[in-house]
């Protein structure tokens, strides 16, 4: 594995997103106005629709580095590709959570099957919550990211394939908050939400560099032992399913 | 494609000779419809519900022919073999999903009309000719998903659980697609004569593009 230094410039962008965070949340709170039929719970929209959306797009970035491991063989983009589904995951867990207490507070219901982002999204998040079962149940590392890498790669493009399959399932009772176009959202809305989602890419981004980091750094801190100590004294610390 | 039929005659030679995966998926199947009219309290079902039970019951089925699928190259050098041979490796995911296709199309043979014997309210012969046509079409998904997913799973520690869950998500849209093309051919009053043209468009768009990453990624679960 090559030397990179993930920690690289890696204060300023904690600085910024801080930065980005604040500014959406003053914005949320102090800015956007009260949703007409919602009222107050509606502002959770602004965390939720960011952190699904970025959860997705942090699976399909998994898919694509995992694409760059099968084509070069070299282990760093595994991990890589681990580090972004692992947070996908985080990221994933949190928006579905948030869904649910917007759509108690909106609905009524915990649970609605009749919006098809939300069923799509379960799906997908129980396929993804497949990847570190799969990394575990398998001992030899280089199989290990072989196979991780190709489930990667099939699960994301599994993403809008099972979203079409869902929206076509579903009769549409609820009105779309945000399509594609995203017209029908008024201007200060709109500009809240864009804060918001710069902001919780740039979360995203941080705590990728971080793990990365943390990860290169404790993969040079075994090297080095294993050069002073020899082979046979450094052993990995326990079974983990996380490339190392 | 010669290597391919060899295998594929391979397989299916072994399964008549042992008779180890189809009969095991009928029974399966022939149970869980004994099942459903227990758990539902049912005599007769028809229209979605019915489409659904026999969507469930047949991806329920599937999953043991989708376990046992690796499981003979595995245990006896198969893999090793195939390995050493100077063959496309291709042929192995083709005569794989052939063979697995075969298996799910003798699996319903047997399990629709039972299912028409046992739990269905509404006419089978009329509904048939879509059915046939649809179920076509998910087993096309069925087999290149499960070889995938098989391929993925029987390298695995804990292969018997891997297989289903990773399988299950990723069936899912085939799933919903061929539950709701089912759903309108078995309604008791004014069953519709052709399954839904959309459903038909999902099922096979999905079989196409499954079957275009299978393609592109098998290779890389072969290597060693």
């Amino acid at each position: 594995m090559r030397s990179t230094t993930y920690g690289k410039g890696l204060r300023g962008l904690s600085i910024a997103t801080v930065a980005t965070i604040t500014v959406a949340l003053v914005l949320v709170f102090f800015y956007a106005p009260l949703d007409a039929s919602q009222g107050f719970v509606q502002k959770i929209f602004y965390v939720h629709v960011p952190l699904a959306i970025i959860s997705l797009l942090g699976f399909i970035f998994g898919g694509l580095l995992a694409i760059g491991y099968l084509r070069t063989g070299d282990r760093s983009w595994d991990m890589r590709s681990y580090v972004a589904i692992h947070l996908g995951l985080i990221f994933g867990v949190a928006g579905l959570i948030s869904g649910s207490i917007w759509a108690k507070a909106s609905w009524g219901h915990w649970w609605v099957w009749n919006e098809p982002t939300l069923v799509s999204f379960l799906i997908v998040l129980l396929l993804f919550a497949t990847y570190q079962p799969l990394r575990f149940s398998i001992e030899d590392p280089e199989r290990q990211a072989r196979y991780a890498s190709v489930f990667a790669i099939v699960a994301g493009a599994f993403v809008p394939l099972n979203y079409l399959a869902v929206q076509l399932a579903t009769a549409y009772v609820h009105p779309r908050v945000l399509t594609l176009s995203s017209a029908n959202l008024p201007p200060s809305m709109g500009l809240t939400f864009a804060v918001s989602l710069l902001g919780f890419a740039l979360l995203y981004v941080t705590m990728w560099k971080y793990e990365m980091a943390a990860k290169n750094a404790r993969g040079q801190v075994r090297r080095l032992r294993r050069t002073l100590l020899g082979d046979d004294v450094v052993r990995p610390g326990g079974r983990s399913a996380a490339p190392s | 494609m010669r290597t391919a039929l060899v295998v594929l005659r391979k397989d299916l030679r072994v399964e008549a000779r042992t008779l180890e995966t189809v009969p095991a998926m009928v029974l399966l199947a022939l149970v869980t419809f004994v099942i459903f009219h227990f758990a539902l309290d049912r005599d007769t079902i028809e229209g979605q519900l019915a489409a659904g039970v026999l969507t469930a019951t047949l991806l329920f089925a599937a999953m043991l022919g989708i376990n046992r699928l690796f499981v003979a190259e595995r245990e006896q050098g198969g893999f090793d073999a195939f390995l050493l041979a100077p063959v496309d490796r291709t042929a192995l995911l083709i005569a794989k999903a052939a063979a697995l296709f075969i298996y799910l199309a003798v699996l319903e043979v047997i399990a629709v009309p039972a299912f028409g014997l046992l739990l269905l309210g509404s006419s089978l012969g009329h509904a048939l000719p879509g059915m046939i046509l649809i179920l076509v079409l998910a087993d096309l998904g069925l087999a290149v998903i499960g070889t995938l997913v098989s391929a993925i799973a029987v390298h695995t520690r804990a292969r018997d659980l891997i297989g289903p869950v990773i399988g299950l998500p990723l069936l899912l849209p085939a799933l919903i697609a061929t539950a709701r093309a089912i759903g309108p051919l078995l309604r008791a009053a004014h069953p519709a004569t052709a399954p839904p043209g959309r459903w038909l468009a999902v099922l096979a768009l999905y079989d196409l593009v499954f079957a275009l990453i299978a393609y592109g990624v098998f290779d890389f679960l072969l290597e060693d």
